[in-house]
């Protein structure tokens, strides 16, 4: 109970500061909407390539987008970290009886209703330029789950990076490494059948890929439910083993000071 | 009552910085003790230990009846710790600081609100409350910083450098407010590296110096014991401590003599008019002498005893070996 008061309460001062930032939601935006308008406009002939299966690339790229934005903007959930350990913040709430969870989940589930706001924004205006999301309510909802899912393990692995580089270039330095490769190896942008042989193996393995694969089955027509389950499962596995690194980077970090 | 009790505290940086080493103190109930060491002592971590912040390598201490080893959670229940760097949200209101605060130690609905408006006319940040830390200034986000540390009201507070950073006559309010606190029963371990400052609020000490106490006491009882005023003598160049000794050791008003390259302190029991004395021997020996001061004993001449070196001396030599922590 503590532990979910304190999530709240944290969660609350999180969104106390989005709220009076609320251009970081609009600059977040910028960079799906690129991807989803130019990019889409750009490689929109790919659908030619025989195997392709769909005819639509904006279609097919609107739900890997929304979850793309899911995962860029989760990756920068640990930045603030850095500065609440630099202005003490964090030592604040360490000498006092809140949970630790809290300090991690209270990120989390701002960042959850960051991905919330972003997703529909973004699902509106692939609306707008034509793509149709499939299983109405219920598709867009899983979509969306999954996004939630995703950013939040990637935001449980920024907070731990944050937590041991404690240097905002580093945490940037790794995030960039780290982010288009996994966006590549991932059915992102291409069909798996399309994609070389070893970056389909790679992609088997790769969380992203669950993400996208999933999500985008949830807003196709008749779409494998229990397969779909399947790859969420996966995800959130992979969301408590993220949340696990990150509470040991809690510690490794109170074992430095 | 004992408040606090630390004993025999060590701790250890890597690679190699012993930052505590077996530092031992006893505190009572409802006083202000002062731990008063230059930079890089060990004050910092020694707090950072006791609240539970740190981990000590050996030694035990209690906080308030409770063991922060064995019943972490039960200490940081009863404290208030103001960290050197502060810990305020600086993109939230005075008020949301001071909520959140309260939130965390399970306070909440009415008696929240009014302990926050209460601790925000107590401590002067009535018109600021609303506004965001960020625009507050250094003298202002301190108080909000102590503010924060008793929303709960702890019976047990920790301040960290309260005042360092401070203009002076913003280190004078500061003063005002924290000698107030101890009136309604809270104990406060303040720490600090202002002679004037452990002097003035303290009424227990502990000198600390390289991670160990080497001397405890009320700031008089210290004073008193030098003995007599402080007369120090700045040379010319450096000289052999054998020839100084030689030509002032005879002179018999002077109690102590300590030698620190070209410094020299005595201590005589009537300073002003041991100095002609002292200036003679000196001449006589062919020793010169650029400076002499007379002065009343102060903590720093209390430092000097204990330490083995001056205060400003610990000061500067501690800048390449900074305490522990980041």
């Amino acid at each position: 109970m503590k532990a979910l008061r304190d999530t709240q309460h944290m969660t609350v001062r999180h969104l106390m500061a989005l709220w009076r930032q609320p251009w970081w939601i609009a600059v977040t935006l910028v960079q799906p909407v690129i991807w989803l308008l130019l990019f889409g406009a750009l490689f929109g002939t790919v659908t030619e390539i025989p195997g392709f299966g769909s005819d639509d690339y904006t279609q097919f790229l609107a739900p890997g987008v929304v979850v793309m934005t899911a995962f860029f903007g989760s990756a920068w959930v640990g930045m603030p970290v850095i500065e609440d350990l630099d202005r003490g913040v964090l030592d604040r709430f360490l000498v006092s009886p809140v949970r630790r969870s809290s300090l991690i989940s209270g990120r989390l589930v701002q960042g959850a209703l960051t991905i919330v706001i972003q997703s529909l924004i973004i699902i509106v205006l692939a609306l707008i330029v034509g793509a149709t999301f499939d299983n109405s309510i219920a598709g867009v909802a899983v979509l969306i789950l999954v996004s939630i899912l995703i950013g939040s393990a990637f935001g449980s692995l920024s907070i731990a990076l944050a937590l041991l580089a404690r240097q905002e270039q580093t945490v940037i330095a790794v995030i960039s490494f780290l982010q288009l490769p996994l966006t590549f190896m991932s059915v992102t942008f291409m069909q798996k059948d399309l994609m070389p042989e070893w970056m389909q193996t790679v992609s088997d393995y790769n969380p992203l890929n669950w993400a996208v694969e999933a999500g985008r089955a949830a807003v196709s027509a008749d779409p494998d439910w229990g397969w779909i389950a399947g790859r969420a499962g996966l995800l959130l596995a992979f969301l408590l083993l993220c949340g696990f690194l990150a509470m040991r980077a809690f510690r490794t970090y109170q074992r430095s000071v | 009552m004992t408040a606090i009790e630390a004993s025999g505290l060590t701790k250890t940086y890597p690679p190699d910085v012993q930052a505590l080493d077996g530092i031992s103190f006893t505190t009572q109930e409802g006083t202000v003790f002062g731990l008063l060491g230059p930079n890089g002592a060990g004050k910092s971590t020694t707090v950072k230990v006791l609240t539970t912040l740190a981990h000590p390598d050996g030694g035990t201490a209690t906080v308030a009846g409770h063991s922060v080893l064995d019943a972490p959670a039960k200490v940081r229940d009863s404290i208030g710790v103001v960290s050197q760097k502060g810990g305020l949200d600086r993109e939230a209101t005075g008020r949301e600081n001071l909520r959140l605060q309260g939130q965390v130690f399970g306070m909440g609905g009415r008696k929240l609100a009014q302990r926050i408006d209460e601790l925000l006319v107590q401590f002067h940040l009535d018109d600021a409350g609303d506004r965001l830390v960020r625009g507050y200034s250094g003298g202002m986000a301190r108080r909000l910083d102590v503010a924060l540390a008793l929303v709960h009201r702890p019976k047990v507070l920790f301040l960290d450098e309260p005042t360092t950073g401070l203009d002076p006559e913003v280190r004078a309010e500061m003063w005002d407010e924290i000698g107030r606190l101890t009136s309604d029963g809270l104990t406060v371990l303040l720490t600090t590296h202002y002679l004037e400052e452990a002097d003035r609020l303290a009424s227990q000490l502990a000198i600390v110096d390289r991670g160990r106490v080497v001397v405890e006491g009320s700031p008089d009882e210290l004073k008193r014991e030098l003995k007599g005023d402080a007369v120090h003598v700045e040379l010319d160049r450096e000289t052999d401590e054998a020839t100084v000794r030689a030509a002032l050791e005879p002179i018999a008003a002077i109690n102590e003599l300590l030698l620190n390259g070209r410094s020299v302190h005595a201590r005589a029991d009537d300073g002003a008019r041991t100095v002609p004395g002292v200036l003679a021997a000196l001449e006589g020996a062919s020793i010169d002498v650029a400076a002499v001061t007379v002065a009343r004993p102060s903590l720093d001449d209390v430092y000097l005893r204990y330490a083995g070196r001056t205060f400003s001396q610990a000061e500067s030599q501690s800048t390449t070996e900074q305490e522990g922590g980041r």
